[in-house]
């Protein structure tokens, strides 16, 4: 089997210097930040999808509903720890957001055990029943949330020392953006990290290429996915969680909305293959941002142009999974 | 080749629920006058269509699409746009609702192609992003469609409330422009159904439930899988958009929210796993489910006694569950025990049970 080449992801830094041209350096490092930030953000709400559907063939559609959990759990989090977000120091801040985004984390964590036992465990194999039943599933879960925290649109501060922006190079940018691209970047380490380094990532990633073999070998993959699902679902919640602090507004649609981007970037990516979800998603970030600036008339169907164009070029998405 | 199907729906049951259907539907505007009752009927007999439209893809070729409410939405514009500017008249509500049903009919054929190539379960997901963006498209678009406002427009006067067909009322019923505009919905609407019916039990319905079964086998067979479907997927789409025209012509208002949301998409998404999927009697009984449930699953919920509210502990839990907006979180766990239990949906399962 040939080792999967890596040079399509090229297509990412190539997508950045082509905007250099069309705009001014300052405003490119902006949106360059801007973009590879919500790239991030996307990548921690669509890795789980695409481990989940690489290693179990299973597709997730009520993956947006953790999205939605972890959001609402955060702005709950950061609305009890006020005196913390609003003080003016730098460790409350932090300790306040980062407590939001470990409660959304073992919130979604705990929904995601529940889900995987009750809705998702009984249609393996069947494509068509695991998206119906995530369907209803996600119906659901909204319907929860809505009982739980109210139709009403929730608003949340941004911690104080995180609201303003800092000039680099003459460009500004967010100090959030900064600190949700440390998050990511942190995480998205730590989970290559387990994939390529720990006993557990390395049977995760022979059970995304052949399942049946890595159950041949005596290992109990269903028991990994359970795992995968968890720890999934989880960085959706962080994702959810970071994103809704980002807007500062939350409805229980966002996790539909984000959906929609998530499978865009699974599908760019390539299914199952996590380094494609993450050049996926930054592309996604990236487009969103140039084009937005440069013709926002033209900012609504950037996401399905590119994901057509990418398709057309590489029907499998940018990294696929080789399946034997 | 026979202009009906013979096809049957399988069980006493089911088939004396669809005769009631029908029968109620027809006898509706002398039994139960009034704009509101009429109202829910058309829309019944109108989601029936695209239930059932939407099961010659679920049902008989076993891909989910989250794009339905596109080529709904593209038949009720496609009659709306002429209507609002004024180039009133028959000619023109019958070739928008031609012109929809074709370009929609096109767009999906497209979508399929474009997606399946790949993957069936790439289909899902490249739909509901389809979706999303023509909801986008529609309210951004002020100029064609009205953007969030959406059209009001003015139908030809044979078919306005002022309008009387007969001038004495017949058993004690007035025949008006709305009724006849009732009756014009039904009819299209039965005949749009027997027409899917024939399709589906046509020799080209037997290569799509053959790919449904097994896709690998039927190319085997020798049948091209990526083109049945995308036909398949075209079919369905002009026969949403003749369901979406059928919607235009009964709310004389077309906007983005009635005929685009996702609320939509869910409601076939039920009607058809619920009534069961691959019978389209199945759909049009869900149909005529959801419909009343939107109605009086939610009375239902508003009458559930107080006191039921207020028991301890286990009230304030409860209290937000039972709420009457929540309609919805009942019938997603319908939905999911139905996957679970009877996959069949209802007239599937009672089909089941005769040949058992």
């Amino acid at each position: 089997m040939k080792p999967p080449s890596w040079s399509p992801v090229l297509i990412v830094p190539l997508l950045a210097l082509a905007a250099l041209p069309a705009m001014a350096g300052a405003t490119w490092i902006t949106l360059t930040v801007a973009g590879v930030t919500m790239g991030v953000m996307l990548f921690l709400m669509a890795s789980g999808l695409t481990l989940v559907f690489g290693l179990m063939d299973v597709l997730n559609f009520a993956h947006g509903a953790f999205v939605t959990l972890g959001a609402f759990v955060a702005v709950s989090v950061m609305g009890a720890l006020a005196g913390q977000a609003e003080a003016a120091s730098w460790g409350a801040n932090l300790a306040a957001l980062g407590a939001a985004a470990a409660a959304a984390a073992a919130a979604c964590g705990a929904v995601g055990w529940v889900f995987e036992r009750v809705i998702v465990r009984r249609v393996y194999g069947s494509h068509l029943r695991q998206i119906l039943i995530t369907v209803g599933g996600l119906i659901i879960a909204q319907q929860l949330i809505l009982a739980g925290w109210g139709a009403a649109p929730l608003h949340v501060g941004k911690p104080l020392m995180l609201r303003g922006s800092i000039s680099l190079a003459g460009a500004a940018i967010e100090t959030y953006r900064l600190a949700a691209l440390a998050v990511g970047l942190v995480l998205f380490a730590l989970m290559l990290g387990v994939l390529n380094r720990t006993r557990v990532g390395l049977l995760v990633r022979a059970g995304v290429e052949n399942r049946e073999m890595v159950e041949a070998l005596g290992f109990r993959i269903r028991r990994l996915f359970v795992g995968v699902f968890v720890a999934g679902a989880a960085l959706a919640g962080v994702g959810g969680a970071m994103w809704a602090v980002y807007q500062e507004t939350v409805t229980v649609a966002i996790g539909a909305e984000m959906t929609i981007l998530v499978f865009i970037v699974v599908i760019i990516g390539g299914l199952g293959s996590v380094g494609g979800c993450f050049a996926g998603a930054i592309l996604v970030g990236l487009a969103a941002n140039y084009v937005g600036f440069l013709a926002p008339r033209l900012a609504l169907g950037t996401n399905i142009a590119l994901m057509v164009a990418i398709l057309l070029w590489r029907p499998r998405g940018l990294l696929p999974v080789s399946k034997s | 080749m026979k202009p009906l199907s013979g096809d049957r729906p399988g069980h006493p049951a089911a088939t004396a629920l669809i005769l009631l259907l029908l029968a109620a539907l027809v006898a509706l505007p002398f039994v139960l006058p009034g704009a509101r009752a009429m109202g829910t009927g058309g829309r019944i007999a109108i989601f029936v269509v695209l239930a059932a439209s939407y099961d010659i893809l679920l049902g008989y070729t076993g891909i989910v699409s989250f794009a339905h409410t596109v080529f709904f939405a593209i038949g009720a514009y496609a009659v709306a746009i002429p209507l609002a500017r004024g180039w009133g008249g028959w000619e023109s509500i019958l070739l928008g609702t031609l012109a929809g049903a074709v370009c929609a009919a096109t767009l999906s054929a497209a979508i399929a192609l474009l997606s399946l190539r790949v993957r069936a379960i790439f289909f899902s997901m490249v739909t509901l992003a389809a979706a999303s963006l023509a909801q986008l498209l529609a309210s951004q678009m002020r100029d064609v469609t009205g953007g969030e406002d959406g059209i009001t427009f003015a139908l030809p006067p044979a078919l306005t409330p002022a309008f009387r067909l007969l001038a004495e009322p017949l058993f004690g019923t007035r025949v008006d422009g709305r009724m006849l505009t009732y009756y014009l919905i039904l009819a299209v609407a039965l005949i749009l159904f027997l027409a899917m019916l024939r399709i589906v039990n046509s020799p080209f319905g037997r290569v799509l439930q053959a790919i449904r079964e097994n896709a690998f086998r039927a190319e085997a067979l020798g049948y091209r899988v990526v083109t049945y479907r995308a036909l398949a997927s075209g079919l369905a789409g002009g026969f949403a958009a003749l369901a979406g025209s059928l919607f235009a012509l009964q709310l004389r208002y077309v906007g983005p929210d009635s005929v685009l949301s996702f609320d939509i998409m869910v409601d076939i998404l039920l009607m058809v796993v619920i009534g069961g999927m691959g019978t389209l009697f199945g759909p049009a009984l869900g149909a005529a489910l959801i419909v009343m449930c939107h109605t009086y699953l939610q009375l239902a919920l508003q009458s559930m006694p107080q006191t039921v509210r207020d028991l301890p502990l286990i009230g304030p839990l409860v209290g937000p569950l039972l709420a009457p907006d929540r309609w919805l979180l009942w019938l997603g766990v319908l939905f999911v025990a139905i996957v679970y239990a009877f996959p069949a949906g209802i007239v599937g399962t009672l089909r089941q049970r005769r040949r058992a």
